[in-house]
């Protein structure tokens, strides 16, 4: 028994080692939790709609498949022809920006990523942020410069839903003389057609959709694993009681 | 009479007799299942041998279905195994089988390794084993950095950069080395190509000859127990050893109910976290590899990160190199340093039982710094730590030679 | 019973049930790596049906496409061709095409088409699917009135896909589900009477 414990107490040890590093933090900034639900299938909805309407025109999503969408999210062919594919003809296309990549790289100095994958390289969390994080900053070519990834490249494409905010910086002096700037908070300079709250929440939409899209069989999964599991409880009572009857007679 | 019936004493009709004639299967069959005994008291300890070849099947058959998938080419190898997790049908399930499986292949690895550290497995006479055992854990070792390079992710490219740089530190020969390794000037389309072979091929045919020989040298010998005791010097009237028990169906039975406990663990990572948090697939990994940015923070899978850190720790590149392998091959003379009369950590002294504490807790923790960004505080605490791993085995032979011990029973101690 | 037999019993029973679990398990684990091996969602993607545009045609000209990387052929027969058709049924195997699965209803006639100008057949011979070389030159010496010869094993097949008597190919050349948009624009892979 001394050792089981002993065993055990080296399980819990690998255990916190494990859940010591999560995602890399996001220059410096405090990320606030996005708040996604993932089986929230109204949510997703809402998600793809966003994600075709302002996030497609630049970036592909060139591993996801519209058919996919509509089977997961519940959306019909029809729908999903005549609401979502801007950029397709066929709904086992998969979705491909409206703008050729070279021209974005021309535009912009660098091509807008994929987002297949986004979120499972970012994390929900660094994206909801990034989304939010623009702030307007006379230094940068689009008129803007981002909280979570300063220099971004991407213009504020969602500045009619949210409005143009100004982030506002304390500086803060060190004792080696250095200057430490350290991020207060956010001030509106002009509203957008939503609120804070609508804006969050259109935010929170589009990354779970982004989460979806990066692992479009999280929910399979999920439910398969269960039923794994409770097979595998059943074979092991039944292959616990062999074990028992065959150890019964060594003494 | 055929040398199987003089030997079996019973005579056989029928198919079996027409095979054994041929092929010694009966024969095979007794003496490696129904006639090898193993000690009756073994403890979980003793089924990470059993659960290891779990999961080599499963990452044999895993992945020979993911290479009907996968391409080993530098443009299509990242989308190939996107292409594996939504447009094959149930192709994630066997990539993070895959994926998953790695990872539990270390897991696994370890823990035996450890039992072995603790019931003196390695002792004559089975230091042949212990060297096989090694030999094996550094072929998975390349097998799982080959395989680790072929998804072309952000880490896998930067990853396979650091550590096969790593051989430039050699000197005169280093530099050229590298470029034997990669075949080109630096990681490219041919290096992918060439892993991919070693990965499905070279070094799984490697791994099967070593295991192999593993359990032929196990069997030959007999399998150690927890209280560090030849079973096979008490035999009864039958020449059966009086303290062990056939492999089938005691031990079989027994190692069935730890296999499906193993099942639901591996099955609770696989279906639940199949990231691990970012331990078993890391993030900036679903980022395809890019020539002309190395990611932020750069670490190896967990697994290599405990010789990972004794690398950065020292702050000479030669001098890393030099260390980083030795802390690698330096268990492989376990058998030698070890100088203790006894086997089992049960009959051992308290100098031996705290060494091994402080080695536990000194090789998770440089796994955990391994992982962590490259700043003075980790740094200092990887010497540190450092220090302590050399000191372990280099110090050994002193440390188990006072250590006081305590008498060994005859027979093994059994709780029915 | 002695106590005995009736633990023998119960470890024969339960090394039963242990076995029986086992092998549904595997059985379980062999879904998801058999039906690995199926067309991918990708390959369904690429094996979209094929438009294939008539307007440049001649009579008793043939073209090949390919569809899901099948070979198909085109053949805008004469009326001369057509003719023939009714001619030599006695040597033909199934001449009514009454072998199901060769072919979609809806061209299970006697020109074996929708629209009797145009053979839609894949060109892949039901022996072990060699593609058939076209031979439209009349011979009655031999008894040959057109259609398409197998280079590999010899069978032959007529202008409508049927095959011969006497040939190692059992069955029709099978005909891929088409249909019609325009006189002129024939789509392969979707069948007569769907949207």
């Amino acid at each position: 028994m001394v050792k089981m414990k002993r065993f055990a107490g080296l399980l819990v040890l690998s255990a916190c080692f494990m859940s010591a590093q999560g995602l890399a933090s996001s220059g410096g900034v405090k990320l606030e939790k996005s708040g996604i639900d993932p089986d929230n299938i109204k949510s997703l909805q809402r998600g793809a709609a966003n994600f075709m309407n302002y996030c497609s025109g630049c970036h592909s999503a060139q591993y996801v498949r519209y058919k996919t969408i509509g089977r997961d999210l519940e959306i019909s062919e029809e729908m999903l022809i005549d609401n979502l594919m801007f950029n397709a003809d066929q709904t086992f296309d998969t979705i491909q920006a409206s703008m050729p990549a070279t021209d974005a790289a021309r535009w912009y100095g660098t091509a807008p990523p994929d987002l297949s994958l986004l979120a499972r390289a970012k994390g929900t969390d660094h994206i909801f942020n990034f989304l939010k994080g623009f702030y307007v900053s006379a230094d940068s070519p689009t008129g803007v410069d981002n909280l979570v990834r300063e220099g971004t490249s991407m213009p504020h494409v969602l500045w009619e839903l949210q409005g143009y905010q100004n982030a506002i910086f304390v500086e803060h002096k060190n004792v080696d003389g250095s200057v430490t700037r350290v991020f207060e908070g956010f001030e509106q300079l002009t509203l957008g057609q939503m609120d804070s709250e609508d804006y969050d929440e259109f935010v929170r939409d589009t990354v779970n959709f982004l989460a979806y899209v990066a692992e479009p069989i999280r929910s399979i999964r999920r439910k398969l694993g269960v039923w794994v599991l409770m097979f595998l409880t059943f074979f092991l009572i039944i292959a616990n009681m062999l074990k028992k009857q065959i150890w019964k007679d060594v003494k | 009479m055929s040398r199987i019936e003089a030997e079996v004493g019973k005579p056989q009709g029928g198919f079996m007799k027409w095979i054994d004639d041929r092929f010694p299967f009966t024969e095979t069959m007794k003496y490696h299942f129904t006639e090898y005994y193993a000690s009756k008291n073994f403890n979980i300890w003793y089924a990470f041998g059993v659960l290891a070849f779990v999961v080599l099947v499963i990452q044999f058959i895993s992945g020979i279905f993911l290479t009907m998938n996968y391409k080993p080419d530098a443009v299509q190898a990242f989308a190939s195994v996107e292409y594996i997790m939504r447009d094959v049908e149930w192709g994630w399930l066997i990539r993070y089988m895959h994926s998953t499986g790695a990872s539990f292949f270390f897991i696994v690895v370890y823990l035996h390794m450890f039992r072995a550290m603790l019931y003196g497995s390695y002792k004559k006479p089975r230091e042949l084993i212990w060297i096989i055992g090694m030999l094996i854990f550094l072929v998975l070792m390349a097998e799982a950095f080959a395989g680790y390079l072929l998804p072309w992710g952000q880490m896998s490219y930067w990853g396979a950069q650091v550590i096969i740089s790593l051989f430039g530190a050699i000197p005169w020969v280093g530099d050229a080395l590298v470029e034997i390794i990669r075949g080109d000037y630096s990681i490219s389309d041919i290096t992918l190509n060439r892993f991919f072979a070693l990965h499905v091929i070279a070094l799984p045919l490697a791994l099967i000859g070593l295991v192999f020989v593993h359990i032929v040298a196990l069997h030959e010998v007999g399998s150690s127990n927890p209280d560090g005791i030849e079973i096979k010097d008490y035999k009864g009237a039958d020449g059966v050893p009086l303290d062990g028990v056939a492999f089938h169906p005691y031990h079989t039975s027994k190692d069935l109910v730890i296999i499906i406990v193993f099942l639901m663990i591996f099955s609770a990572v696989m279906f639940f976290a199949p990231d691990m948090g970012g331990y078993f697939l890391e993030h900036a990994n679903f980022e395809p590899a890019n020539l002309t940015a190395t990611p932020e923070h750069i670490a190896p899978v967990w697994y290599f990160t405990p010789f990972y850190a004794i690398l950065r720790a020292v702050p000479d590149k030669l001098w890393g190199f030099i260390l980083f392998g030795l802390s690698v091959i330096l268990p492989l003379f376990l058998p030698w340093l070890d100088r203790s009369r006894v086997k089992s950590i049960r009959y051992r002294g308290w100098i031996y039982k705290t060494a091994l504490t402080i080695f536990v807790i000194t090789f998770i923790t440089l796994g955990w710094l391994g992982t962590m960004p490259v700043e003075p505080v980790y740094v200092m605490a990887a010497r540190v730590f450092a220090v302590i791993y050399f000191a372990f085995f280099l110090l050994m032979p002193y440390y188990t030679a006072i250590d006081k011990t305590k008498p060994v029973p005859d027979r093994v101690v059994y709780h029915g | 019973m002695t106590e005995d037999d009736l633990d023998r019993n119960r470890r024969h029973f339960l090394g039963l049930a242990t076995a029986v679990t086992g092998v549904v398990g595997i059985g379980f684990v062999a879904v998801p790596f058999l039906s690995s091996l199926k067309p991918s969602a990708r390959s369904q993607a690429l094996g979209v049906p094929v438009e294939v545009p008539l307007g440049s045609l001649e009579a008793g000209e043939m073209i090949r496409v390919l569809w899901r990387g099948r070979l198909v052929f085109v053949l805008r027969r004469t009326e001369e061709m057509l003719a023939r058709l009714a001619e030599n049924l006695d040597k033909l195997r199934d001449p009514n095409s009454e072998e199901e699965d060769q072919q979609p209803n809806y061209a299970a006639n006697g020109t074996r088409s929708v629209r009797p100008e145009y053979l839609v057949v894949e060109g892949s011979c039901t022996h072990l699917g060699c593609a058939p070389l076209e031979d439209f030159e009349v011979r009655p010496a031999e008894g040959w009135g057109g259609g398409f010869f197998c280079p590999c094993h010899g069978s032959k097949f007529d202008l409508a896909g049927r095959v011969y008597k006497g040939v190692p190919a059992p069955t029709n050349l099978r005909i891929p589900p088409h249909r019609f948009i325009r006189d002129d624009l024939l789509v392969i892979g979707q069948d007569t009477g769907a949207a």
